[in-house]
């Protein structure tokens, strides 16, 4: 299945200003793999998804979507390829109701009306949002917002998923429902978080970026066992792994 | 701030409201376009002292916006906002045009006030018509309609995304005119000076939002074209409507309708 893999070779990104953000990065991510991309603020994490989905030109370097290299006439497959779910879920409905957003990418692969609506149909329903079918986005709660902006990307069948920051501004109960939704995928699944509870239940590998350049890639748990380089990268580990805050056991 | 988020939600409102099933709504939009269009021509096409005549073009917006189940309130309040707009177009004309026209009491009407009553009457007509076509038809397929019509596609793309700027600008006008408001305890703030770097922020804010924004469009095979899920075709229910309504205004044009059923009421009493 070589047709799901993201291939990123010797990709730097300089922009206008001057400003280094990714330097020689370096992976591939193969299908099926749930991946997390973690890093301290201005590491480069979301410089590196803007280039997964062709936003941005890289200064040097190549990346490859399953078999096609990333360019401007590849650009609309890959696209397709990769459905990219934003951190604000504000920036990703935009059309008047629910419906609306998540027909919105169906429509423009050229999909028959009806075919649009069954599939916004089952998207809305297996994120659990089929009750919301016709309200305004602005009217939804931040748990629903994400959902439903889920079920846009969802809509086009990608086979990737990139998820920035899925489960920032959520309280904690949208969140459970959110990682339940998200370890259910079958897709191959690249997330970026500070939320590193959430990268150790949802991703066996880790992707660690430090300055623009990978410090580190790896089993989820290896990384997090090794206090040096997340203190190095300005990381914690994840809460679940700082034993108990009053009585200390398990540190 | 809550009167500019309030607007932001009203004209959402409007949009929401387009997504009704009456009659009117399942009319194909090139049809409401066009007869929207033909009652805009006529009612600016008559002279600058005409007010009677007027009136009895009110029958469309008040039949369209209840056979399309419009919330009468909410289209009143939505037109009458730009009624001030249209004095202080008309404001003018009862100082340069003095001509006598008839006394009214012990009050002298002049050209001036007719014109000035004129504009007013003509733009609640054609800004309410304008209005009740986006509420039963929605802004998108307003613009599709235009483009099936013969518009340009880039004219129409951009009409449909300086639409969708209008949501962006307020939303991030409301959120920096919040924050001003919470620090400035009540009292003007800065003033004016604060003002020149807000409205600065507000700009590029907007920009960087309409970036990301415009980035999700294209994540979903946005090629420049909007589609809707409303399928229709232009039939005979479409023609019947375009040609009864245009109909109904061009007689509407050629004869005073207010002032005939003025003179058959006055016939009847006497």
């Amino acid at each position: 299945m070589s047709h799901h893999i993201v291939e990123v070779k010797h990709l730097q990104h300089i922009y206008a200003d001057g400003t280094v953000a990714l330097q020689d990065v370096n992976f591939t991510i193969h299908h099926g793999e749930s991946v997390a991309i973690i890093g301290a603020n201005g590491a480069g994490k979301s410089t590196l998804l803007l280039h997964l989905n062709g936003y941005l030109t890289p200064t040097a370097g190549e990346i490859r979507i399953g078999d096609f290299p990333l360019t401007k006439k590849t650009l609309p497959e890959i696209r397709r390829t990769v459905g990219m779910v934003f951190q604000d879920a504000d920036d990703q409905l935009f059309m008047p109701t629910v419906f609306d957003d998540v027909a919105f990418g169906p429509f423009n692969l050229g999909l028959p009306v009806d075919e649009v609506k069954q599939r916004v149909k089952d998207v809305l329903e297996q994120v659990g949002a089929a009750h919301l079918q016709e309200k305004p986005p602005y009217h939804l709660s931040g748990g629903e917002k994400k959902r439903v902006a889920i079920a846009t990307v969802l809509s086009m069948s990608p086979d990737i998923l990139v998820m920035d920051e899925p489960t920032s501004g959520l309280d904690p109960y949208a969140r459970r429902q959110l990682l339940g939704l998200l370890r259910d995928f079958r897709h191959t699944r690249i997330f970026t978080s500070h939320d590193l509870d959430m990268v150790l239940e949802l991703c066996e590998r880790t992707i660690v970026l430090h300055r623009g350049t990978v410090k580190a890639d790896g089993p989820t748990l290896e990384i997090f066992g090794d206090e040096a380089l997340l203190a190095e990268c300005r990381l914690e580990k994840p809460l679940s792994m700082q034993g108990c805050p009053v009585c200390g056991r398990g540190k | 701030m809550r009167s500019i988020d309030g607007a932001v939600l009203d004209l959402k409102r409007l949009d929401l409201l387009a997504t009704g099933d009456s009659a009117i709504h399942r009319l194909d939009a090139r049809a409401k376009v066009l007869t929207t269009l033909v009652f805009i021509v006529t009612v600016v096409s008559f002279n600058r002292y005409e007010f009677t005549a007027l009136f009895p073009f009110f029958i469309y917006p008040v039949v369209i916006a209840s056979l399309g189940n419009l919330p009468a309130g909410y289209i009143v309040r939505k037109i009458s906002m730009v009624v001030p707009f249209a004095f202080v177009v008309g404001m003018l004309n009862p100082l340069f045009d003095r001509e006598l026209f008839f006394h009214l009491g012990p009050f002298a009407v002049t050209g001036g006030w007719i014109s000035c009553a004129s504009i007013i009457i003509r733009t609640v007509l054609t800004v309410g018509a304008a209005f009740i076509l986006v509420a039963v038809t929605g802004f998108l397929s307003v613009c599709q309609a235009l483009e099936r019509l013969g518009t340009p596609r880039t004219f129409t793309v951009q009409l449909l995304f300086l639409y969708r700027y209008i949501f962006v600008l307020t939303e991030e006008g409301a959120r920096a005119s919040r924050a001003r408001e919470l620090r400035s305890c009540g009292r003007k703030g800065l003033g004016l000076a604060s003002f020149g770097s807000l409205i600065g922020h507000l700009l590029i804010r907007t920009w960087l939002r309409a970036e990301r924004i415009h980035m999700a469009m294209l994540a979903r095979g946005f090629t420049g074209e909007f589609h809707s899920r409303q399928v229709s075709g232009f039939g005979w229910g479409e023609l019947f409507y375009l040609v009864g309504w245009s109909t109904l205004f061009v007689t509407l044009r050629m004869e005073n309708a207010a002032q005939w059923l003025g003179r058959l009421v006055m016939g009847l009493l006497s």
